[in-house]
């Protein structure tokens, strides 16, 4: 239960990590939060010949809105999105999602861009990542390029990023107005990985009436699922139960679910049916409340 | 700018519970076998090694966080706080002689990890529902107690800083 040896380097400039990566080629490895990370090298479930610690790059830790686009750097801890006046304003369903990851512990340490390099398909910021479309800045020493969280997730912990590449930036676009929204995970115990997840944004006019949608499923693929399916389901719609009902069995038919000890392929499907509509009915709840205030 | 190398070990400095440590360490080990074994500071527990139990918390730099998911030399300049540091002297720390009021503890083991994750709790929300309580401390896991006793007592700290108007709980 302890890792297997390892050479350690501790930058303090994202250039001076991004040459070291370079240097130690396909047996270096980023470590950022460390609270997926270190468990696998614990258990010796990876080995690495070399780690880059991201801890010290205090400029990958922000949080700043530019007009439509909410730019968080991927050291910034889960913790500091979940308690940010800044993300509560520009696209709650962040803190949110935030406050679901982990435990308080696992929350202080952990970051959103090692929770998306790692790639867990359960995981809550994959599922919001592309729910809400969102852009991941990726670096290398050379090259500087942007991909939509969308294409990002390969597989179950794999991603398009390279072994030379650092996650620097997620920018997240600022719910717009008349935006509400649905997140509904299921799990045993609070903090545990989702057996399904659901997030949704919906944009709703004055009358209800849904202009745009977006819609996630975490859990239950082998990969975060954007399900573009529903969307042309629920937009013209004002949320009556048969509009919901028809998404979620659409979003059920979209999944691939694998089964495991925490539910089989079949239950998982079902849930995905089931949260979609809790996450639907939640989305244009929130619309209720805003119109009885 | 100072080149950083890749090192199979590294002299780190750190302050733990006010004291003054430098040693050094091999780049792999944990904080908490660091703590354990290099500073001989065995309050800090370690269950299940890869940051599901909980036993292992302590507070780094004012956060909780568990210890045996960090490396020591990511402690490096840091200011550390285990169980050994929450007593004054003789006097318990409110929450230790809560725990023991409420017999919060049977076997123990979990205890130190559960004072710590408390302590982060009511620093950060000083007057917890039960709810909050609950959820606060859903990352410590007990096998004795059924927790219905340490929920209790981090309640009975609660109410004691209401009553005596203080947000924080003194240590």
């Amino acid at each position: 239960m302890k890792p297997a040896p390892f050479t350690y380097a501790c930058p303090g400039s994202v250039d001076e990590a991004l040459a070291l990566l370079q240097a130690g080629g396909d047996e270096a490895k980023v470590l950022a939060g460390g609270q997926s990370f270190v468990p696998l090298l614990n258990l010796r479930m990876a080995s690495v010949e070399s780690i880059v610690d991201l801890n010290r790059l205090n400029d990958l830790a922000y949080i700043r809105r530019d007009t439509d686009t909410l730019c968080i750097g991927a050291m910034t801890r889960h913790r500091q999105i979940e308690v940010s006046d800044e993300v509560q304003t520009a696209q709650p369903l962040l803190c949110r999602a935030a406050a679901e990851v982990g435990h308080l512990a696992i929350r202080n340490r952990g970051t959103l861009g090692g929770s998306l390099v790692h790639a867990d398909p359960a995981a809550e910021w994959p599922l919001v990542a592309a729910a809400l479309d969102a852009q991941l800045v990726l670096r290398s020493t050379d090259n500087s390029r942007t991909i939509a969280a969308r294409e990002f997730f390969l597989a179950p912990l794999m991603t398009a990023i390279e072994p030379t590449e650092i996650l620097c930036e997620v920018r997240f676009p600022v719910a717009p107005a008349g935006a509400v929204w649905g997140f509904q995970e299921l799990c045993r115990r609070p903090g545990d990985f989702a057996i399904v997840a659901i997030a949704c944004q919906l944009t709703l006019d004055d009358g209800g009436t849904c202009s745009t949608a977006s819609l996630a499923v975490g859990g239950a693929h082998s990969t975060p699922l954007h399900v573009a399916e529903v969307e042309p389901i629920i937009i013209g719609s004002q949320g009556d139960a048969a509009v919901m009902t028809a998404a979620a069995e659409k979003a059920a038919a979209a999944v691939d679910p694998s089964g495991d000890v925490h539910g089989s392929a079949d239950y998982r499907r079902r849930m995905v049916k089931v949260l979609t509509q809790r996450a639907l009915k939640e989305a244009w709840g929130q619309k209720r409340k805003r119109v009885l205030q | 700018m100072a080149e950083t190398q890749f090192a199979e070990s590294q002299t780190i400095r750190v302050r733990v519970n006010g004291q003054e440590y430098e040693r050094e360490v091999p780049v792999r080990r944990l904080l908490a076998d660091f703590i354990r074994h290099d500073l001989g500071l065995t309050a800090t527990h370690l269950g299940c090694e890869h940051g599901v139990c909980g036993a292992c918390t302590i507070i780094m730099d004012g956060e909780s966080v568990r210890s045996c998911l960090l490396f020591a030399v990511q402690a490096d300049g840091a200011e550390l706080q285990t169980l050994e540091g929450l007593a004054n002297g003789d006097e318990m720390h409110p929450l230790q002689q809560a725990f023991w009021d409420n017999h919060a503890l049977q076997c123990g083991f979990c205890t130190s990890g559960f004072l710590m994750s408390a302590v982060d709790l009511l620093d950060k929300n000083p007057q917890p529902s039960e709810e909050e309580i609950r959820y606060g401390l859903s990352g410590n896991l007990c096998r004795c107690t059924g927790y219905a006793n340490i929920v209790k007592a981090v309640q009975a700290v609660a109410e004691q800083s209401l009553r005596h108007g203080s947000g924080q709980v003194q240590s």
